[in-house]
This record gives structure tokens, C-alpha cells and sequence, in this order.
């Protein structure tokens, strides 16, 4: 028996010893494969007695099985040994930056779009669009403006070369020429939105040749100017977030809305700087009024029977109020570093329910 | 419009401060820019005499001065070269702050010298820019008198904006007017006594010149004076016009600015003795030239109105006077004008000769026709107060403009129109303390405007004065009424594809950008437009002086000056208007974009690449598919226009007119004109040609099939003809088995020699989507025969053997 003891020492021994996978494999076979030296020493039972074949193969089962659980405890072994260090080389720097991707901007413009568009249409109004080249008509005559009317000088207006009847386009300088065609091209009641390009020749710090203006536009038999300022101070207050907003309606003049009004909200420049909201201190932000008669007439609506309201204000002005943007022409500059810190992620859509702003 | 506000108190018996007049005039319309307390900053200035100046013993160019103050006398280091002995002067005690320089005095030793306080120059008070000598008062002036009370500084400035409907308010009685019927005192009444005439002008006055446009100057009341001696005008009265701006001339001068001011009365005062036998107004002749009182010399086209004797113009008519017989130091006999010009007339004449005047600035706005005679009175009391002589007869000629009109006025409208409750009698005293007369017959009110208010037009206007003077802030605010309990959508399909368009550009790493709608011509041109009829006829500038054919341009533009910057991948959109022509129709809604430099930049895992064609045709058709545009259907060809590389760029479209995009890499001549390196890419969707899906009757999508049964790819490799497109490939592919394709797409292009010349090889994989049992071999085989066969009936392709 003593053979048997050697060998189970000799295997135990290099078993314990195996460096890898495959030498432990080679000293399986070399015990256990059909030619191993194990299952060559069962062959050998044949020949032996009956007695001493009992016991002899007894003695070799259990080194059978001995040597098997030693082969398979050191697999084990050796296999965690070798994912450890498959693990340890395949480690990487999570530090380094991922893949690349460049996130893209709005312009505040659009978003400022975005967000008057979402308040008015809780309020019912359709948007709105008509021409950016625009005819004499729709632009000032019918909007009560005569050709020598002082408030044409007000204007500034870019003009197209004169055509061979002697007429002129021109740019539209405000959206009210959509007014006028919305309300002859659709009946009473009327609650539109007008936004869009508009177009003055002034060029200084605080003016730009083209900026965006949005006008709204109410008619109906009722609306009356207690509901314009309603309106305008729902609106406001919906857009500069705030709860509480004095609002002040002073008189002033333009041709086409009687009576008019120029509207200022309530604000602190406390420490230079600018907020929206009750305070010591008055910003004007728009114009107003009631639509003249006239204007009705040049639509083609009684003004004995409609009446309505209208008023005009300018996308970017109320852009740089809320988001603190300090100097207009930087909106037409296309300078990456502005669109990058004053644009908007592409995600941030204003609702009413998720909010005008985040 | 300036004037101060003791000058208001002339007008308006009131003991409302100057805060409470200047918030009520805004809330009246007549918007307060700004309020000059004067006094402020010159509090503590006293006058003081120099008893005695001396030259400085260490330097040659000071002076040291003895100076008795209202504190007793006081030594002072003087450098002004004008200090002397006996002269009076403005004295800045030690401690006290000079406005104009912000300096703190202390006593100090000046030269070895003491000084205590100082003499002050104008420019140092913030009186004018003049800084030549210390200020020199009259002998008279007295010595501790602060020089606020001494030269009537205490008197605030307030400066307000007259919109362009107002010109009643361009004289301070107007403005008097309108804050006694908003309840801030009462006006008082105004002296407009005659001033009886004692002899015959003998300078005549006829309007018979005007008989075909009497509208021109419908009105002229003259007068002469005999024997007045010119000379500067009152204290008091230099002391308004200059606290306004105005610069005092001579009493007659000074005489027509200020009833201008007072009273909105423009006057102009001729030197009798250079006009020729009568006054009659008359239309200019084209090619007559003027010397103005400004001392230019304007050539007058034909029809201005100027006001002339019997042989030259002498004035244009509401805008200017002439220099040549205006009136000077030496005048003696004066004629005085007093006249109404036709608005219109006069703006358009002040336009065309470039003249800005205080004049024309009236009577473009309208000037009270009814107020010749009355404004004629009290001018001449003022000339004789100031030059004595002798008046003559007043002369009349013509008669006031036809302004009287009435409009009905239901007193319920102000809550109708204006949302406010004001009763019926409240209305009436507001419209009455106006000036308006108030007629009644039975239940119908009919207001008459006075005069003055040449902007009053209809019931609407009544209805505004009414809530003007009880305030617009008094109107109760009231929300819109909903008509739906839950808002109804309100954006049309084209605008709520262009917010998606928008945010899906920018979610795809592009930034929005806003440029303007206008562009130099010469890049114009490049992209198709540049037309005579597309240019401005009066840019800001050459370059913002044609409306753009296209966003491209500006975004290149955009991109290089970025590049400038030291940012040269950018990845920039616009969604705007494009304008081919000047009709409404002519304008279409572009999403333009641009990539330039590297779509990948530089990074450590590799992958550097830079744009390509195919960058923006992912941007098109990503932008389509979000804006539900049916991309399946698109044509991809090479028709596109010559600012985009002919090789590598395509066209999008819905058959063959109606392209929807374009997209691919800019033309490198257009590059090398717009000064940018390459690559740029671009891209623009028509966003107008995207057609408008079936209405759907139900929002119910079909019922899902999804197969158990996994899907089979197949590949091929065709050989085909060089200009063979790949769609064609794929789309005979896809139409070989529609029951059982699913899908086909390139995977590989490959070109090489073996294929022989003006051939590539393109690999395509296609797959296939058993329906109701897993495909046998047999099947397979038959369907790859099928794809194989279509695609050489279509293309002319082979199998890559």
C-alpha cells in the first residue's frame, strides 16, 4: 500500500504546486486520464486476489477522489488568481474625459418667443405672422398714419427703391401691419399674437437695425381697457415670475389705438442691480391702447359694434429685463461664447405646468 | 419741453409741490424726463467782495486775495488771472464740496501762503463750460447773499415729453391747463387786453398772393411799432429762457421766444426799416434764395410758404425768419408777425430745407387758430414794457381755419371703452375744465374741442380725456373671461414644426443664432439674389443693404468671425426668413445650418474627423423626421444650386419641383469669397414645402405585429456603374419581396482595380423577417435570387464574384 500513499503524497504535492491552469490540466491527466497513473494502478485490481483487490481498490477510490477535490480546490485557486490579474491590467483612467458630444443652445430669442407664446395661448391667443416686407398700406395708413403724419418721423423707416408707380415697400417697423391683415382676413372675435422681425434704421448702443417686437390684438364687442390691463398684468406677472407687480398706465399717444397708454412695472435697482417685482422705482416696458376707430374702419368692422385692444412690445427688451442681458446688439453677433452663457438647452421647453422658466 | 416751475405758478394757482406736479403730469401724458433742482449742488455758494488782490510773494501767476464773506474776511490764494481788487465774486467756504470737481476745501498753505476757501469759476459751479476767470458779478451784487437767491436758481427745471398730438402743451398754459382739471389748482386768467394802436401801419399786409392756397397761411395779423430801443431783455425774463436752454438775444427776440414758450405762440419780429412797402405771404419760386436767421442760405424749392414783401422773401412761413431783416441792437421800428401756417405745409417744408426750428416744431403739431389776436396783444405789452415806442393799429388779414366740429358723447362709453365707472356729471366738468363746450339736446350730449386741441377726432378721444385727467391707474384691472374651461392648442402645424426644428437642431449640438434679415450685396450674389428691387434704398450701411436670398451667407459670416476668435468647429443654425423676391409670397421659413472644422475633434479614444456632407444630410433628415415630414418618400438627387459643391452636395425632394432641402458641402469658390478655410458644410430645409400629413380620424395607433421569429440578414455585394446611386441599390433591394424585406442598407463601398475602371462594389445588407414559420434554406435562397434579379433590372448591377 505504501505506493499508494507515496503517490497521494507526490500528487497532493504537485497539485499544491501547479503555477497555472494548464500544468494543473497536464497533472489531471497525467493521474486521471485514461492513461493516468491512477486509473493504470485500477487496471491492476484484475489481477489481485479477491481480498487484497477489495482493499486495494477501496485504497484507490478514495486517492481517486482525493486527488480529484485536490485538482479542483486548486482550479479554483488559480482561476480567481487569474481573473485578479486580468482585472488589474484591464483597468482604466476614469478620470479622462468620455467621447464628445456638443450640446447646442437656443437663442434667448426664441426662448423669450417660446415663453410669451406659451402664457398668451393660456389666455386664447392664436399666433399670428404676416410679411416682413410690407406695403405702405398695411404698415401706416391703415394704421392711421397719413403720409405727412408726424408719427411717420417717428418711425425711421427702411424703404425698398420705388417701383415705377412711384410706390415704396418698405420694412415693416412694427407687427401691427399683421393686425391689419388679420382682421380683414377673419371675423370678430379676434385674439391674436403678433410676433416677429421689425425693422427700424437706428443704429446705436441701445438700437439695432432689426429687433423682434410682439404685439397683441383683441376685438370683440366687450373687451374694454380694464381688461387690458388685465391682460398685460397676467402676463407679466407670468413672465417675470413674480407674485406681486405694480403696474402703472400712464397716457400717451399713438395713432392708432385711442385712448393709449405707456405701460410701466414696478422694479428695485437696489445695488445696480435691476429687479422686476414691487419696489421704489418704475420701468417702462410697453405701449397700449384701445384700437382706434379709424383702424376698425380701414378693416372693414363697425366701430359702433367692435372694439377691442392692442399692444406692442419687444422681444429682446423683455429678454434683457428677465435674464439680466446687458447690451442688445450682442443678440446679433453669433458669438459663440454669448450663445453658450445666454442660451437656452434644448430641453428647457416652457409650459405652464412645468414652468415659463427653470 | 422745459420751463420751471415758478414759471408754471404764473399759469396755476396751486400749492402742490414740484414732486406732486411732476408725478401728476406724467400720469397725465405729459411724461416728466427730468426734474432740475439747480439749487441743490449751489447750496452754501455765497457772493463775497475782494477787498483787496495781490500779487502771491512765491509765485508769479497767483494772486492773494482779502476777502469779506458773509463769515467776515478771509485770505484766499487766487490763480484766476481776472481776480482784482473790488471785484464781487461766488465764495466756497472751507469744508464745502465744488460741484465740478468734487474737491473738499481745506485750509492749506499754498506757495508759503494761507487759503481759506476759494473763488469760484462757472465751470466749477456746473453753471457752463466756462473756466477763464472766476465768476464777476455786478457791483451791486451783495456780499453773504447765497447765489442761488441771487440769480433765482431756486426755481426747479422740469423738463417733460410732449408726444406728437399735444401741441397744446408746447406752451407752458397748456400744461397749466391740464393740471388744473386734474385738480392740482386753478388756472388763472389770462390779460389778454388790447393794446390800443394810435396810428396806421405803414407797412401793408395782403394774403392776395395766397387767394389759389389760402390753406398755407390762412391767417397773419401784423403790427408796427415806431420808435422802441432794442436792448437785453429783464433779469427775470433772460433768467427762464436760459433755464431752459434758450440763449437771450435782444428784448424783441427774447419777446418771441418767450410767448412761444409761455404760450405755444410762435411770433417773429422783422426790423421794419428793411422791409419794402407791405407784407404778403406767398408760395416760394424754385431756385429763391434765403439768408435764414441760423446764417445759412437755403435755395427754396417751389411752393414753400414764405412770408415776403413787395420784392424778396424775408421768411419761411412757421419755420425760420430771414436774417437780413431781422432785428438788432440798432432797430428801431419793428413789425410784428403773428400768423398760421397749415401743419402739413410747414413739416414738409422744414424736411426739405433740413430746418429744425422751435417754430416749425409748433406748428406742425398745431397751433391755437383762434390765438393771432390775443397772442398779438400781449407780445406788443411785452415789447413796449421792455422798448417802449409807439404801436400802431393791429392789421388783420384772412381769418382762422375751419376747426369748430362736435361729436356725440355717451357718457356710458368711458366704462365701455375704458372700464371705468365715472358718472355722467363728472365727465362733462372734466371735459368742460379742457376748454370744451358741452351741448345738450334731450338724453344726446355733442362736445365741441376748443381751439387748441387739434388732436380731438371722436367720442374715442373724449373718452380718453375723461380718463386721462381721472387717471388711467384708476381703471380696475380685469382678467381676460376664457371661453374654454381648458385652453385650446393654438400654434398652426408650420409653427410648431419650427419650435421642433429648433430645439432638435439644438439638441443635435447646433446653436441658434440670430442675424439680420439683410446682407452685403456682393454676398448676395453669391447665393442667388442681389436684385435692384431687393436692396435698400436707405441702408444703415453698404454692409446691411439687401435683403438676404439666403441664411447662408450670415451663418458662414458667423462662423468665420467665431473662427477669428479661436473657434473654429462650430455647428451654427438659423430658422428665419429668406427673402426671393418682395412679394409676401417671395418670403419662405428656412432651418439653415452650417459645421465647420472638425465634426470630431481631437480626443484621446481617436475618432478626429472633420465635417462632412453627410454631418448635414443627418441634420436634415433628423430635423424632417421630427417635424413629421414623410422622409420615406424623399428624393435624393444632385440638383442643387451653385453655391454648394456640385460633387457633393444633393437635393431633398417631393418630386421634381418641390425641393424640401438641400444639404452638402459649400461651394469652395463661395468659401474663398466669404474668406473662410474649409471644410463647410451647410444645409437648408424649406420648412413652407414640407407637406401637411392626412388628417388622421382617430389618435388610435395600429395594433403592434412584432414576430417571435428572428430576422435573417443577408449580404451582397453589387458592382455597379460609378454613378449608379446607392438609393437605387437599395431601393430595388427593398421592392424585391415587400412581404418578407424589411430593410436594406450599405454597409461597405468599395472601388479598386480589380472591379475594373468607373465601377465600386457596394456591400448591402438585407433583411429579412419570417411571418409565420422560420425561413428554410430553400426560401432564403430564392428570395436572394429575387434581390439579385431586381437589382440588375434596376441598375444594371452584378454579384460581386
Amino acid at each position: 500500500m505504501s505506493n499508494i500513499d507515496d503517490l497521494k503524497q507526490e500528487l497532493a504535492r504537485t497539485v499544491a504546486e501547479a503555477g497555472d491552469l494548464k500544468t494543473l490540466e497536464a497533472i489531471r491527466i497525467d493521474a486521471l486520464g485514461k492513461k493516468g497513473r491512477i486509473t493504470a494502478l485500477m487496471k491492476d485490481l484484475g489481477a489481485m486476489d479477491p481480498d487484497a483487490r477489495r482493499e486495494a481498490g477501496q485504497a484507490l477510490n478514495v486517492l481517486k477522489t482525493e486527488v480529484a477535490a485536490a485538482i479542483d480546490v486548486r482550479k479554483g485557486a488559480l482561476e480567481d488568481a487569474e481573473l485578479e490579474s486580468r482585472l488589474a491590467a484591464d483597468r482604466i483612467d476614469v478620470t479622462l474625459s468620455p467621447r464628445p458630444e456638443t450640446d447646442g443652445r437656443l437663442h434667448p430669442i426664441s426662448q423669450t418667443y417660446d415663453e410669451v407664446v406659451a402664457i398668451f395661448a393660456e389666455m386664447g391667443f392664436e399666433v399670428a405672422e404676416g410679411p416682413d416686407i410690407e406695403e405702405d398700406f398695411y404698415n401706416f395708413t391703415a394704421l392711421n398714419i397719413p403720409p405727412e403724419h408726424p408719427a411717420r418721423q417717428m418711425h425711421d423707416t427702411f424703404y425698398l427703391p420705388e417701383k415705377e408707380d412711384g410706390s415704396r415697400l418698405l420694412l415693416r417697423t412694427h407687427t401691427s401691419p399683421v393686425q391689419i391683415r388679420t382682421m380683414l382676413s377673419s371675423k370678430p372675435p379676434i385674439r391674436i399674437l403678433a410676433p416677429g422681425r421689425t425693422y427700424r434704421s437706428d443704429s446705436d448702443m441701445t438700437h439695432t437695425p432689426m429687433f423682434h417686437q410682439f404685439e397683441g390684438l383683441v376685438i370683440d364687442k366687450a373687451t374694454h381697457m380694464g381688461h387690458l390691463k388685465g391682460c398685460l398684468l397676467d402676463f407679466c406677472k407670468a413672465y417675470f415670475e413674480v407674485d406681486e407687480l405694480p403696474m402703472r398706465f400712464r397716457p400717451s399717444y399713438f395713432p392708432f389705438t385711442e385712448p393709449s397708454a405707456e405701460v410701466d412695472i414696478g422694479c428695485s435697482r437696489q445695488g445696480g442691480e435691476l429687479r422686476i417685482g414691487a419696489g421704489d422705482d418704475w420701468l417702462e416696458i410697453l405701449g397700449c391702447g384701445m384700437v382706434h376707430p379709424k383702424v376698425l374702419e380701414y378693416c372693414n368692422l363697425d366701430p359702433a359694434e367692435y372694439q377691442g385692444f392692442a399692444f406692442g412690445m419687444g422681444l429682446e427688451r423683455i429678454a434683457m429685463l428677465k435674464y439680466g442681458i446687458p447690451d442688445l446688439r450682442t443678440f446679433f453677433d453669433s458669438d459663440l461664447r454669448w450663445l453658450r452663457h445666454y442660451g437656452f438647452a434644448s430641453l428647457d421647453v416652457p409650459t405652464m405646468s412645468g414652468g415659463i422658466s427653470q | 419741453m422745459k420751463f420751471t416751475f415758478s414759471w408754471l405758478k404764473d399759469h396755476l394757482d396751486t400749492d402742490a409741490t414740484v414732486d406732486q406736479v411732476a408725478e401728476k403730469l406724467t400720469m397725465l401724458g405729459l411724461e416728466v424726463e427730468g426734474v432740475e433742482d439747480r439749487a441743490a449742488a449751489l447750496k452754501g455758494f455765497t457772493i463775497a467782495y475782494v477787498k483787496e488782490a495781490r500779487q502771491h510773494p512765491n509765485a508769479d501767476r497767483l494772486r492773494v486775495c482779502d476777502v469779506e464773506t458773509k463769515d467776515g474776511m478771509v485770505q484766499v490764494v487766487c490763480g484766476a488771472p481776472n481776480a482784482r481788487t473790488g471785484m464781487k465774486g461766488v465764495f466756497a467756504a472751507s469744508g464745502m464740496s465744488i460741484p465740478g470737481t468734487g474737491i473738499i476745501l481745506k485750509p492749506s498753505k499754498i506757495r508759503d501762503v494761507e487759503s481759506n476757501g476759494m473763488l469760484c469759476s462757472e465751470r466749477e459751479l456746473m453753471m457752463s463750460d466756462e473756466h477763464d476767470g472766476i465768476i464777476d458779478l455786478p457791483e451791486d451784487a451783495p456780499v453773504g447773499m447765497s447765489i442761488v437767491e441771487y440769480l433765482g436758481l431756486d426755481d426747479p427745471v422740469i423738463e417733460i415729453a410732449i408726444t406728437p398730438d399735444r401741441g397744446d402743451c408746447l406752451g407752458v398754459r397748456g400744461i397749466a391747463r391740464d393740471l388744473a382739471a386734474a385738480g392740482l389748482g386753478m388756472l388763472k386768467p389770462l390779460d389778454t387786453s388790447a393794446v390800443a394802436g394810435t396810428f396806421a401801419s405803414p407797412i401793408g399786409l395782403s394774403l392776395d398772393k395766397l387767394a389759389a392756397t389760402p390753406d398755407a397761411c390762412p391767417m397773419f395779423v401784423g403790427r408796427y411799432f415806431q420808435g422802441v430801443k432794442n436792448g437785453p431783455s429783464p433779469d427775470w425774463l433772460q433768467r427762464r429762457l436760459t433755464a431752459i436752454g434758450l440763449r437771450p438775444i435782444s428784448a424783441l427776440v427774447d419777446v418771441t421766444n418767450y410767448v412761444s414758450y409761455d404760450l405755444g405762440r410762435p411770433l417773429h419780429v422783422f426790423d421794419a426799416d428793411k422791409l419794402q412797402d407791405r407784407i404778403a405771404p406767398r408760395l416760394s419760386e424754385a431756385g429763391e434764395t434765403l439768408l435764414a436767421l441760423d446764417g445759412k442760405e437755403y435755395t427754396l424749392p417751389e411752393g414753400i410758404c414764405v412770408i415776403a414783401d413787395d420784392s424778396v422773401a424775408v421768411g419761411i412761413g412757421g419755420v425760420m425768419g430771414g436774417e437780413v431783416s431781422g432785428c438788432t441792437h440798432e432797430t428801431v421800428n419793428v413789425y410784428l408777425e403773428v400768423a398760421t401756417f397749415d401743419p402739413i405745409r410747414t413739416a414738409m417744408a422744414g424736411r426739405s430745407l433740413g430746418i429744425d426750428s422751435d417754430a416749425r416744431y409748433r406748428f406742425e403739431r398745431g397751433v391755437d387758430p383762434e390765438f393771432l389776436v390775443d397772442g398779438a396783444e400781449i407780445a406788443s405789452r411785452l415789447i413796449m414794457e421792455f422798448c417802449g415806442g409807439k404801436p400802431s393799429e393791429i392789421m388783420i388779414a384772412g381769418s382762422p381755419p375751419e376747426w369748430k366740429r362736435s361729436y356725440g358723447f355717451r357718457p356710458d362709453r368711458v366704462a365701455e371703452l375704458g372700464g371705468l365707472d365715472v358718472p355722467e356729471a363728472e365727465s362733462l366738468d372734466i371735459l368742460d375744465k379742457l376748454g370744451f363746450t358741452i351741448g345738450k339736446s334731450g338724453e344726446a350730449i355733442s362736445v365741441s374741442p376748443p381751439s387748441w386741441r387739434w388732436d380731438i377726432h371722436g367720442e374715442a378721444d373724449l373718452v380718453e380725456e375723461v380718463l386721462r385727467i381721472k387717471s388711467l391707474d384708476s381703471i380696475p384691472a380685469v382678467s381676460l373671461p376664457r371661453d374654454q374651461a381648458i385652453p385650446l392648442p393654438v400654434l398652426t402645424l408650420k409653427q410648431r414644426r419650427a419650435a421642433t426644428a429648433r430645439r432638435l437642431l439644438a439638441g443635435r449640438g447646433m446653436h441658434e443664432c440670430v442675424t439680420w434679415s439683410f446682407m452685403p450685396r456682393r454676398q448676395a450674389e453669391l447665393f442667388g439674389g442681389g436684385a435692384d428691387h431687393m436692396m435698400l434704398a436707405n441702408p444703415i450701411s453698404s454692409d446691411l443693404d439687401c435683403m438676404r436670398p439666403s441664411i447662408l451667407p450670415n451663418l458662414i459670416d458667423a462662423a468665420r468671425r467665431n473662427a477669428a476668435r479661436g473657434m473654429g468647429d462650430v455647428a451654427l443654425f438659423e430658422l428665419g426668413p429668406q427673402y426671393a423676391g418682395d412679394r409676401p409670397e417671395d418670403q419662405s421659413l428656412m432651418a439653415t445650418g452650417v459645421r465647420a472644422g472638425l465634426a470630431i475633434g481631437r480626443h484621446w479614444s481617436g475618432g478626429k474627423r472633420p465635417v462632412d456632407a453627410f454631418d448635414a444630410k443627418a441634420d436634415v433628415l433628423a430635423a424632417l423626421a421630427a417635424m413629421g415630414a414623410p422622409v420615406d418618400r424623399l428624393q435624393t438627387d444632385t440638383d442643387v444650386p451653385d453655391w454648394y459643391h456640385p460633387g457633393r452636395a444633393g437635393r431633398l425632394a417631393l418630386g421634381p419641383k418641390n425641393t424640401i432641402a438641400l444639404f452638402g458641402d459649400i461651394h469652395p469658390r463661395v468659401l474663398k469669397a466669404l474668406d473662410i478655410d474649409g471644410p463647410v458644410v451647410a444645409f437648408e430645409i424649406f420648412l413652407d414645402a414640407i407637406p401637411e400629413p392626412k388628417s388622421k380620424a382617430s389618435r388610435t395607433r395600429p395594433l403592434l405585429r412584432a414576430s417571435s421569429l428572428q430576422p435573417v440578414e443577408r449580404d451582397f455585394a453589387f458592382v455597379v456603374d460609378e454613378d449608379v446611386p446607392a438609393e437605387k441599390v437599395l431601393r430595388a433591394a427593398k421592392g424585391a419581396d415587400k412581404a418578407l424585406i424589411t430593410g436594406a442598407d450599405v454597409f461597405d463601398v468599395y472601388r479598386g482595380e480589380n472591379l475594373g475602371a468607373g465601377k465600386k462594389s457596394l456591400a448591402v445588407s438585407v433583411t429579412l423577417q419570417p411571418v409565420d414559420a422560420t425561413l428554410t434554406d430553400e426560401q432564403i435562397e430564392k428570395v436572394a435570387g429575387t434581390v439579385v434579379q431586381a437589382v440588375a433590372k434596376a441598375t444594371g448591377g452584378t454579384l460581386r464574384g
